[in-house]
């Protein structure tokens, strides 16, 4: 148990008390009607360059990798920074590809990738299990958003002890959440990721100036990193070894960011292609931004916070995930550490209502629409969707409550390998029409299935040893998995296809897909 | 639809930025030393940083070639 910090619980709190009442007061920006789904779920299609590069950054960048991409660091080391090269990658991926997919949504009034491939493919199932897919592999994500706050609560001193108190201030959180989300939709948290969003870049800027400077400088840094952590190690005869794993974790990451539903949600956000294109230009800040976080865990194995008596409860409570707390307790003065724990806090206050709202369009557009009430009033349509976001965060807060965090961390890293099977509907979707349903849905499900299995297997780390004629190639068992899915879909889409007459459905003409 | 929408359809030359910025980043062979050094950071972390600055250069070069 921390001791309370007092400056630092009076900055927290004052900050968390302002983005409650900014979230609130973000119903009436750009004033639109919230009783219609794409106003309340996609603040009306009106987010432009500036607004969605802050949306779109507070949305990627979670609170979560803020604490975990570190704590890797901490823990694994130079593995971490594949999240770098990741971040790299993500961006010609947004600019090729998500304009077009914007445009065909924009002209349809789509407003979830599987209200597209409904669309493009005219199969309910194949959007179905697009659709299932995109809530499994959410519901996990919300969940870690939590452990975010939960870190930085337990490293202010303010969780009380045992029971359900000691989750009180998690709860508070979530129910602020919950209340603005309801009330303002995404204009909520594209408000407060301006905030957010400023507190981070001060807090990144700050401890990777201040921090090198006081442990006296990054030569000093790294020679107190164990050298087998500093770099990659070099793969031994046959096999690709940590190398391939490296490349294939960052490869298989982009490929899957996109198609998570939070991530579509703040891209259909904006207002035109144009802005989508100019923020793969822009977004990088938030790459490099984060590369220099995951040093902060170079700076806490420095630091010595690992083996301080005074953090030992708290590595004990949280695991590495504590090494950021504790090195911004042990380097910053107690307002400092308010501002940047508050940053971490409200950083997962963003996401997380963007993951709800992403949730709740897809269970409003997609299954409900589509499966129980087939011809709903507009007001009908939002009043559900604002009532299932209550329900998916209130449903992420008792499983973090509840269960405990490993779940979590198993859940997410199996929905990345989940959600990337959605691939090649979603996002060869947006570039031709070629592929049978029937084969995408089979392809869809192997993937799905083989993932599954291969990272139970690996005993859910997300790297499986592929053996091909006597050479080892360690490597994302999303990607792998994919590849099974392509193949699977490419190989049955001529054979489905003699059995179908006439031409396939596509409600999506080809100019759909440009300005 | 005008002519600057019809160009956007096709391929452009100016994507192959796009290969070279992912190539390079996705390639730790290339990138996993310690030398040389910049401020005491081995080349493997203020290298792939730099790339981070390179790669969003080479994408507002793409979107000023063929944003017309």
């Amino acid at each position: 148990m921390q001791e309370v910090n007092g400056p630092a619980l009076i900055v927290f709190v004052a900050l968390f008390g302002f983005i409650t009442w900014l979230g609130f007061a973000a119903a009436r920006w750009r004033k639109g009607d919230l009783d219609l789904l794409h106003e309340w779920g996609l603040g009306g299609r009106r987010f432009g360059t500036f607004v969605s590069w802050f949306l779109i950054g507070g949305d990627l960048y979670t609170a979560y990798t803020f604490v975990a991409v570190p704590a890797l660091a901490f823990g694994a080391g130079a593995v971490a920074f594949f999240a770098v090269p990741y971040t790299i990658v993500i961006y010609p991926l947004l600019f090729l590809a998500f304009p077009r997919l914007w445009h065909v949504c924009h002209k349809h009034q789509y407003i979830t990738a599987a209200d597209f491939v409904r669309g493009r493919f005219g199969n309910r199932w194949l959007a179905l299990a697009i659709t299932i897919t995109g809530l499994v592999a959410t519901m996990p994500y919300i969940a870690l958003q939590l452990v975010g706050i939960q870190v930085v609560v337990g490293a202010l001193g303010i969780s009380g002890s045992g029971g359900l108190s000691a989750d009180l201030p998690l709860i508070i959180a979530f129910v602020i959440l919950a209340a603005f989300t309801y009330s303002s939709g995404l204009r909520a948290p594209a408000s407060i990721a301006i905030v957010k969003d400023v507190l981070i870049y001060i807090t990144a800027f700050t401890a990777v100036i201040v921090i090198p400077y006081q442990l006296g400088g990054f030569d000093k840094i790294f020679a107190a990193v164990p050298p087998q952590k500093v770099l990659l190690a070099v793969p031994g005869a046959n096999t690709t070894g940590a190398y391939g794993a490296y490349a294939t974790l960052a490869l298989g990451s982009a490929f899957a960011l996109f198609l998570y539903p939070h991530s579509l949600t703040a891209i259909l956000s904006a207002n035109s292609g144009h802005a989508i294109r100019r923020n793969a230009a822009m977004l990088p800040a938030y790459s490099l931004m984060l590369g220099m976080l995951a040093l902060l865990g170079f700076f806490a194995i420095a630091a010595g916070v690992g083996t301080a008596p005074e953090f030992a409860a708290g590595f004990k409570q949280f695991g590495n995930n504590f090494a950021v707390p504790a090195l911004f307790l042990h380097s910053f003065p107690g307002w400092f550490v308010g501002l940047a724990f508050a940053a971490i806090g409200i950083g997962a206050l963003v996401p997380a209502a963007i993951m709800s709202i992403a949730a709740a369009n897809l269970y409003t557009r997609n299954i409900h629409r589509e499966f129980i009430n087939k011809n709903p009033t507009d007001k009908q349509e939002a009043q559900m969707a604002k009532w299932v976001s209550l329900i998916v965060k209130f449903g992420a807060l008792v499983f973090i409550v509840f269960v405990p965090t490993k779940f979590a961390i198993d859940l997410q890293l199996l929905g990345g390998i989940w959600i990337i099977q959605t691939l090649p509907a979603v996002l060869l979707g947006v570039y031709t029409r070629w592929f049978n349903d029937w084969a995408l849905l089979i392809g869809w499900a192997a993937g799905t299935i083989a993932g599954t299995a291969m990272a139970i297997a690996s005993n859910l780390t997300p790297t499986f040893p592929l053996a091909l004629a006597g050479f080892t190639f360690p490597g994302y068992t999303a990607l792998y998995t994919l590849i099974l899915n392509l193949v699977l879909a490419a190989v049955l889409t001529p054979v489905f296809n003699a059995w179908r007459k006439g031409a396939p459905f596509d409600a999506t003409k080809h100019a759909d897909y440009f300005a | 639809m005008n002519d600057a929408n019809t160009k956007r359809r096709g391929w452009s030359w100016w994507y192959l930025l796009f290969i070279i910025q992912c190539a390079v980043a996705l390639w730790p062979p290339f990138y996993n030393r310690l030398e040389p050094t910049w401020l005491g950071m081995p080349f493997f972390y203020w290298f792939q940083l730099l790339w981070v600055l390179v790669g969003a250069g080479l994408t507002a070069i793409v979107y000023f070639a063929t944003e017309t």
